[in-house]
């Protein structure tokens, strides 16, 4: 059989199988077979596009040789420039996007954490998206560590703002940022266990009753997904 | 030493490690002070809130006092936090609206555009978005806008001892929450914008109370400024309180009036458009003098230039162009196919859709059904849409790994970030000026906490 005229099989590893996320009982849907990959890691070659070409070769121009060992991959969707940055090398990487004269990204607009359980090795990433006022530009960074190692060095001494944005994300997912001047919990109450925007930890909920018929909590429900 | 608010027994004393305690539990201020004026210690530590009258909401504030100078400021938060991030994982992309819209309670619009806009770009149908429903978003955010703007402003007089600026505020965000009830069906946590445009168009004469609108405000928003701009108690007050500068604003990450007011004309609505800003005619607002009394002036001058961006949009949605064209996207695997209908027992889905859909054509059926309970999926992939907020830069980060429900939302509300500024400009002050300053941040905890 030929495969010329079908898709890319989008790689490892499996989204889901069978419909509806039905796990417990034969899915008699005839969906059953149905094998659902994750997308493809996004990796984008040169050239980005833009002021995006500047962006990276701003940063390559000023780490040097050391930019293969610093920049993992980049990536360009959608209309927005992420960089993935090896997590020991972030602080530098950091001090260079905010003081470079050709870079100058001088706001930066906090840390978001994301979980991605089934990436091993990478599942926890912390996400920093910076603007640069003197350009009128935008760029992510983008760390990732391993759920057995949840450590990133702390960036509060280049971005001060990013000392609560950093208690958010350790409280919400676990990271600890190594260096952090005072890192406890800020939301969730300081005796909390476990770190709740984690994809392990359960939302929780109690069915609700109307009309004598009973619907689920809302993680119970039949999902799609 | 440290005051305490919810102790059982008043003023007992009792030996912490940290030092005396006492009890507070209100009218009997005096009789710590006399306690504390017979110790030998000088430091006091108070813990204002997490329910004071003026912190915004549940915001606590612990201040270390040498006599009246605050020493040290530290601030509390998360006594709101519901979880809304979490909850609209196991949610529909459409459903997340009706949860963002809740964040910050003061600016829904704005929470609910940046959120959309964000699905939009993931979706790649940002351009496919009727100009009708741009239009009706922009007028909708600034009606919100100078909304939230009269709050923070009638809050703030009202902080500082002056009771009419609240009054006058509170009826004039009424006039606006009266329009936002007449178009949206709800005066707060409207869900009105979702993703590929608007749940539902202007109703008829909306375009005509808009319009009583913009000739009544900019005469209340004079008699505001009657009562605030030259009162000397007010600026006494304000003036030369909580300075942050240009370089403490942007190393804290601030944005909004704040930054403004240190001389920065930095507003996305300008510097990065988005839903068409670009095609408005209006100023962006600064002042240089860095304290609270600017970050008042700028907020008014912000209201009056909305009022300009309103009246423009009134123009083009009554125009021919836009006259009558839809304000949801034409695709019909994203919007949804129902509009909404005045009926007997309020808002509801149309007479002719639910005719169309139950009696004459089954495959319509197939299709609203599967669009409402599943929905639609979003590509894989992230994205950070950033709005420029009434209290600075709401971004949206949103990540999608292809399925009918966002994979990760992330709110960065700027009420979170700008509450940093907190012991900036409070330590080395008067603890009267801890109210003025934290009233100048204007703070949505709802928006912090999320």
């Amino acid at each position: 059989m030929s495969t010329d005229n079908l898709p890319g099989v989008p790689e490892e590893p499996v989204a889901r199988l069978g419909m509806f996320g039905v796990t417990d009982s034969g899915d008699t849907s005839g969906y059953g077979r149905l094998v659902v990959r994750r997308p493809p890691r996004l990796s984008t070659p040169k050239p980005y596009g833009g002021y995006f070409d500047d962006v990276a070769d701003g940063l390559e121009r000023v780490t040097g040789d050391a930019y293969a060992d610093i920049v993992e991959r980049v990536v360009v969707d959608r209309g927005e420039l992420t960089i993935h940055v090896a997590r020991g090398r972030l602080l530098e990487v950091m001090r260079h996007l905010r003081d470079d004269l050709a870079l100058r990204f001088e706001l930066s607009l906090g840390v978001s954490g994301v979980h991605y359980p089934e990436e091993t090795g990478v599942e926890l990433r912390a996400v920093y998206h910076l603007c640069s006022i003197t350009h009128n530009r935008r760029v992510r960074v983008e760390v990732s560590c391993p759920d057995a190692d949840p450590h990133i060095p702390s960036t509060v001494s280049v971005y001060p703002t990013h000392d609560w944005h950093e208690r958010e994300t350790y409280d919400f997912f676990g990271i600890v940022f190594d260096g952090h001047p005072a890192l406890t919990r800020i939301e969730m109450p300081d005796d909390w266990e476990g770190h709740p925007q984690r994809k392990d930890y359960p939302l929780g909920g109690i069915p609700v009753e109307y009309r004598g018929a009973t619907i689920p909590a809302p993680d119970q429900r039949r999902s799609y997904a | 030493m440290t005051a305490i608010h919810d102790g059982e027994t008043a003023h007992a004393e009792q030996d912490a490690t940290e030092g005396k305690v006492y009890s507070v539990n209100g009218q009997d201020w005096d009789e710590v002070v006399g306690a504390v004026a017979e110790s030998s210690e000088e430091r006091l530590v108070i813990n204002m809130g997490p329910q004071h009258p003026s912190t915004h909401g549940v915001l606590r504030l612990v201040l270390t006092l040498d006599g009246e100078n605050v020493t040290e400021a530290r601030v509390g938060i998360g006594y709101l936090h519901t979880g809304i991030e979490k909850n609209m994982e196991f949610r529909t992309w459409t459903q997340g609206v009706t949860f963002v819209t809740r964040m910050d309670y003061l600016s829904p619009i704005f929470n609910e555009a940046a959120y959309c806009m964000a699905v939009e770009k993931l979706l790649g149908i940002t351009d496919r978005v009727p100009l009708r429903a741009q239009t009706i978003r922009v007028m909708m955010m600034e009606l919100n806008r100078i909304s939230s703007h009269l709050v923070a402003i009638a809050t703030f007089g009202l902080e500082l001892g002056a009771t009419t600026p609240m009054l006058f505020g509170f009826r004039e965000r009424e006039l606006v929450l009266d329009l936002f009830e007449y178009i949206t069906g709800l005066r707060m946590n409207m869900a009105y914008v979702r993703p590929g445009g608007v749940s539902v168009d202007l109703p008829a004469g909306a375009v005509d109370k808009i319009g009583e609108f913009l000739k009544i405000m900019p005469g209340r928003i004079k008699e505001m400024r009657k009562l605030l701009d030259e009162n000397p108690a007010y600026t006494r007050r304000t003036k030369d309180v909580a300075y942050l500068d240009l370089t403490g604003c942007m190393a804290l990450g601030i944005t909004g009036p704040m930054v403004r007011a240190a001389g920065l004309p930095w507003d996305l609505r300008k510097s990065q458009p988005y839903s068409g800003y670009e095609t408005y005619d209006f100023d962006v607002p600064t002042e240089t003098s860095c304290d609270v009394y600017g970050r008042y002036l700028v907020r008014v001058a912000e209201m009056e230039e909305s009022l300009k961006i309103i009246s423009q949009c009134l123009d083009r949605l009554s125009g021919s162009e836009l006259k009558g064209k839809p304000v949801m996207i034409e695709d019909k695997k994203i919007g949804w196919p129902s509009q909404l209908a005045l009926g007997p027992d309020g808002l509801g889905n149309s007479p002719d859709h639910i005719a169309h859909i139950m009696s004459s054509s089954m495959e319509a059926l197939i299709h609203h059904f599967k669009l409402v309970t599943e929905g639609f999926r979003v590509p894989a992939g992230q994205v950070y849409v950033p709005v420029e907020s009434p209290r600075g830069e709401l971004g949206a980060h949103v990540v999608s790994d292809g399925g009918t429900r966002p994979f990760r939302v992330h709110f960065r509300d700027p009420s979170f970030t700008n509450l940093q500024a907190v012991p900036a400009t409070c330590e080395g002050g008067m603890i009267a000026d801890v109210i003025a300053a934290v009233a100048s941040i204007d703070p949505v905890m709802g928006g912090v906490d999320r």
